[in-house]
């Protein structure tokens, strides 16, 4: 039977309708508005559910937020304008991309302190390798080298 | 000797380290508005529309800005806290309601023992609560004299906390 078919279709669709409308879409009028607000609602972090961006997350909070972020690159402010909001309410945190200053010092270059670090250690230890495969023997050595020789091959 | 004490010091460094970690709450964000001014806002009143409740009120003596709302689960759980606190007169306590119903709030404090609050802004759209850095309700806010914001707690208000921060806390900044 065709008829109830289709009806079932119409109305499956019908229930499809409010599961499209929870997804609230930002409609930009210049494409290079819409580039940063893509790129600032992925490097702004969701405080709600931490390890989510702005972009990703449902929370109540994300959404006003990333409304906020549509209201404030339509008036035209500029990134830094942005990012001081951000900044002034939820503080570094919220950015995924940490200023650096006095108190990120380590975590931008104690990576490279490391690797300093490993360099260090491992030309000195290559160093002594080396020097070890150099020394020769001295005469007083050499003698009682060859006692112990001696004695090993008398074992014999 | 050396070469193995070396090895074992940095691990118990680390071990130290990643310990330390596990002890803290991740959310806790610090709030970068602890010793500025309270941002901000003017509200109208939950129980008089006509009326306003604005960061002005927040000038002139100690006092805790309690952010709630009737959906929010932890909020019952501080709120019988806040009605003994309220009774005893320990402290000035503001409250925004935010992103909640009007109706929804006023039933929910009926419900849930009365109004431990001098004054409520309605925050409808939470915009006051963005300015405020709120991310996690129930938030506490104090502030000081000067209108300045010293200190915030994220969850419940419970004797524990009030004890142990916010009492101390209170009794320092109303001696200043």
């Amino acid at each position: 039977m065709p008829v109830p078919r289709i009806l079932f279709s119409i109305l499956l669709l019908i229930w499809l309708l409010p599961v499209q409308a929870s997804i609230v879409a930002f409609d930009f009028d210049d494409p290079q508005k819409e580039a940063r607000f893509k790129k600032f609602s992925e490097e702004l972090r969701c405080l709600v559910c931490q390890n989510q961006s702005l972009a990703d997350s449902n929370a109540e909070l994300a959404l006003d937020l990333r409304r906020e972020l549509y209201k404030m690159i339509n008036s035209g402010a500029t990134d830094d304008e942005i990012v001081e909001f951000m900044v002034n309410r939820y503080g570094d945190f919220v950015l995924y991309r940490p200023p650096v200053k006095t108190t990120t010092y380590l975590l931008w270059f104690g990576p490279f302190l490391l690797v300093v670090i490993g360099l260090v250690i491992l030309l000195s230890v290559i160093r002594k390798v080396s020097k070890q495969q150099d020394t020769k023997l001295s005469e007083e050595e050499r003698k009682q080298l060859a006692e112990l020789l001696k004695d090993k091959q008398k074992e014999n | 000797m050396a070469r193995y004490l070396i090895p074992l010091v940095l691990f118990i460094i680390l071990a130290i380290f990643l310990g330390i970690g596990l002890t803290r709450d991740p959310k806790l964000v610090p709030s970068p508005l602890i010793g500025k001014p309270a941002p901000a806002f003017n509200l109208p009143r939950l129980h008089k529309p006509d009326e306003k409740f604005s960061s002005q009120m927040l000038k002139g003596k100690v006092s805790m800005l309690n952010v709630w709302a009737s959906w929010c689960a932890a909020c019952r759980v501080e709120h019988p806290f806040l009605m003994y606190l309220a009774g005893r007169d320990a402290v000035t306590i503001y409250g925004l309601n935010y992103k909640d119903e009007r109706n929804d709030a006023k039933r929910w404090l009926v419900q849930y023992g009365g109004n431990p609050y001098t004054s409520i802004g309605y925050d409808h759209d939470g915009r006051v609560g963005m300015d405020w850095g709120v991310y996690g309700v129930p938030e506490t806010f104090v502030i000081d004299k000067q209108g300045i914001i010293r200190y915030k707690h994220v969850g419940a208000v419970t004797e524990d906390v009030w004890q142990k921060t916010l009492l101390p806390l209170i009794n320092k900044l109303k001696a200043e």
